[in-house]
């Protein structure tokens, strides 16, 4: 998948062991470079389209129950399969209930589970990569074995492993998809890990003789962030899919609770019949959401590498 | 390798036995005796230790003996069998359109790098990427489906069916497959052929006076090439395995459907089988992405002529 190498020559200059006002001042010349690149990120049509969509979906998710036109659980069998016209902007499913409602409501399941999911496998991930890179040797050969045997199985197959046997719930979702992106970010870390090993200032911090936690934690991480961030958004993107997928199979967020993926399950067979509604605007709605994570993360990485 | 294979058969075999329930109970449902499932779990043997299943299960599948169905109560090993050819039938067809596809357009994309054409093709084939099969199959259904009706919308053929019309039925299933890989490889044979731009070898090309197009050809095409091989490779677990989704909207029988039933039906041999049979797959794949890698790398072999 998407190998990304640390930058180098990057925005957070080394915290060397070299006195408090060093520190200080790099610290100072850090913030300004991250301000820099905080005003070239905004300036990028692409990162401001991404973030547009992405806020939308956010405050749907926030307030969905407040601005659907209808209540997205509410039956009527009268009005059931309905064509997209002016009382249902995006017409009604075979229960009667409103899809615009739905649609919007249902942002909120993949929006809690996506960005924890992905904040718990980048912390995991962020440890055990620096486990890996810093002391190498067997605990890097034991680790790396773990993490090819997870890499040789599609992570939906290992979700479903675990989600039957722990059963489907919002937490179970957070937990297994945080551990399977585990050993992927583990592998982007451990490699960004790699190329600061050797520079100087961790030299001079192991023969100062600081613990090996302060220095993994203190000193490489803070060097390695910009490698952590593309990957955090990169997994965003791919927690996306993945949630999207298991709740359509049933492994997600369970019916009558509004959520993109399962409703595209309760009414895929309706698309034969012509209901084409009831499912597109699920379906757009996840792509809307994938596109916009993608325009962010490559404008963070554009913006990164300038 | 091995190691990678055994691990996997661990994570496979543990993951399996913390489902809470008896499988016994499973089977016979709720209102068989109590006698009669703990005699049905004497037979599976799933009352033993733990350690002595999992000896068993691995003796078993060294021998080729895969286990036993809880839900049909026969070997899994023929389910297993078509079941993967048919992923193989839909695997090579999205392998033949996306590998040309992907090559291409990471090609141009390197040629024209840093204009819009590259950063077009690279945003689309990223934003693709992660685009679910999901949302990519739904779409298609409804335009070529249930608007156009130029294609069929299920991906069997049914029994009897010719190669032909079986064809027919697997090209819809197959586009969302070649969307999701289109960027990976796009991405990597874009990589690979900025990387070989760069060298001196083109230059010197360059500078002898080339032409761009035989140039192209003859030295950058031939080894820029080189790193697609093994993103491809580390492709093939999941398009045998990961296309649970595609398999499911398109009713196809392929082995990640069967894995999904029989999750769903908590037939756990069936489960690991199949899981174990994907990460088999994806080992040799990249076994033979290693092979291949050093029969068209003249640095990596020794003898033979270089051309």
């Amino acid at each position: 998948m998407t190998d990304i190498t640390a930058d180098p020559g990057g925005a957070a200059a080394p915290l060397g062991p070299l006195g408090p006002q060093m520190t200080v001042a790099v610290a100072a010349t850090a913030a300004r470079v991250g301000q820099t690149r905080w005003r070239l990120l905004l300036r990028r049509p692409t990162f401001l389209i991404g973030a547009v969509i992405l806020v939308f979906w956010v405050f749907c998710a926030l307030f969905g129950h407040q601005i659907a036109p209808d209540n997205p659980l509410a039956q009527n069998l009268l009005s059931a399969n309905t064509p997209p016209a002016g009382a249902h902007w995006f017409g009604t499913d075979p229960l009667g209930r409103d899809v615009l409602s739905r649609v919007l409501v249902g942002a909120r399941n993949i929006l809690i589970i996506t960005p924890l999911a992905t904040i718990l496998g980048t912390i995991l991930g962020t440890a055990l990569g620096l486990v890996m890179g810093y002391f190498g040797g067997a605990v890097d050969l034991v680790a790396g074995r773990l993490v090819e045997a997870v890499l040789a199985l599609p992570a939906v197959i290992i979700a479903f492993l675990f989600i039957v046997a722990l059963g489907p719930s919002v937490l179970t979702l957070i937990i297994v998809i945080g551990f399977i992106f585990t050993p992927l970010i583990a592998r982007t870390v451990r490699a960004a890990v790699l190329t600061e090993r050797n520079l100087d200032y961790l030299s001079s911090a192991r023969l100062l003789g600081e613990n090996p936690v302060r220095i993994m934690f203190g000193e490489i991480l803070p060097n390695v962030m910009p490698a952590i961030l593309v990957e955090f958004t990169v997994r965003l993107g791919y927690a996306i899919f993945t949630v999207a997928s298991l709740s359509f199979l049933g492994f997600g967020v369970q019916p009558p609770t509004p959520d993109w993926g399962a409703d595209i399950a309760a009414n895929y067979s309706g698309l034969l019949a012509g209901y084409w509604w009831q499912t597109l605007f699920a379906a757009l709605a996840i792509a809307s959401l994938v596109t916009a994570v993608n325009l962010i993360t490559d404008s963070i990485e554009q913006v990164l590498s300038a | 390798m091995i190691l990678t294979l055994w691990i996997l058969s661990l994570i496979v075999f543990f993951a399996g036995q913390i489902l809470p329930g008896d499988p016994g109970r499973a089977i016979l449902g709720p209102f068989a005796s109590k006698n009669s499932v703990q005699i049905l779990d004497t037979q599976l043997g799933v009352n033993r230790p733990l350690l002595t299943r999992y000896l068993s299960w691995i003796g078993g599948l060294l021998h080729g003996n895969f286990g036993t169905s809880y839900s049909y109560r026969t070997s899994v090993e023929p389910f297993i069998h078509a079941a993967l050819i048919n992923s193989i039938k839909l695997a090579l067809l999205a392998f033949v359109i996306v590998v040309p596809l992907g090559i291409l357009g990471g090609v141009i994309s390197a040629l024209s790098a840093g204009r819009a054409q590259d950063r077009i093709i690279s945003v689309a084939g990223l934003s693709l990427a992660t685009v679910p099969e999901l949302v990519t199959s739904i779409v298609l259904i409804v335009v070529f489906g249930v608007e156009l009706k130029v294609l069929p919308v299920t991906a069997s053929a049914g029994a009897g069916a010719g190669d032909l019309s079986q064809f027919r039925h697997l090209i819809l299933p197959a586009i969302p497959l070649v969307l999701v890989l289109f960027g990976y490889i796009a991405r990597m044979a874009r990589a690979g052929t900025i990387e070989v731009l760069n060298s001196d070898y083109t230059r010197t090309a360059v500078l002898k006076g080339l032409p761009r197009r035989t140039m192209i050809r003859r030295h950058v095409l031939r080894n820029s090439l080189l790193p697609t091989i093994t993103v491809i490779a580390t492709q093939t677990g999941y398009l045998i395995g990961g296309l649970v989704v595609v398999e499911t909207i398109f009713n196809y029988q392929g082995i990640g459907n069967l894995i999904y039933k029989a999750a769903e039906a908590k037939d756990f041999p069936m489960l690991e089988a199949g899981v174990l049979t994907i990460g088999v797959v994806y080992v040799l794949a990249t076994l033979a992405a290693d092979l291949l890698l050093i029969a068209l790398n003249p640095r990596l072999r020794t003898g033979g002529s270089g051309d």
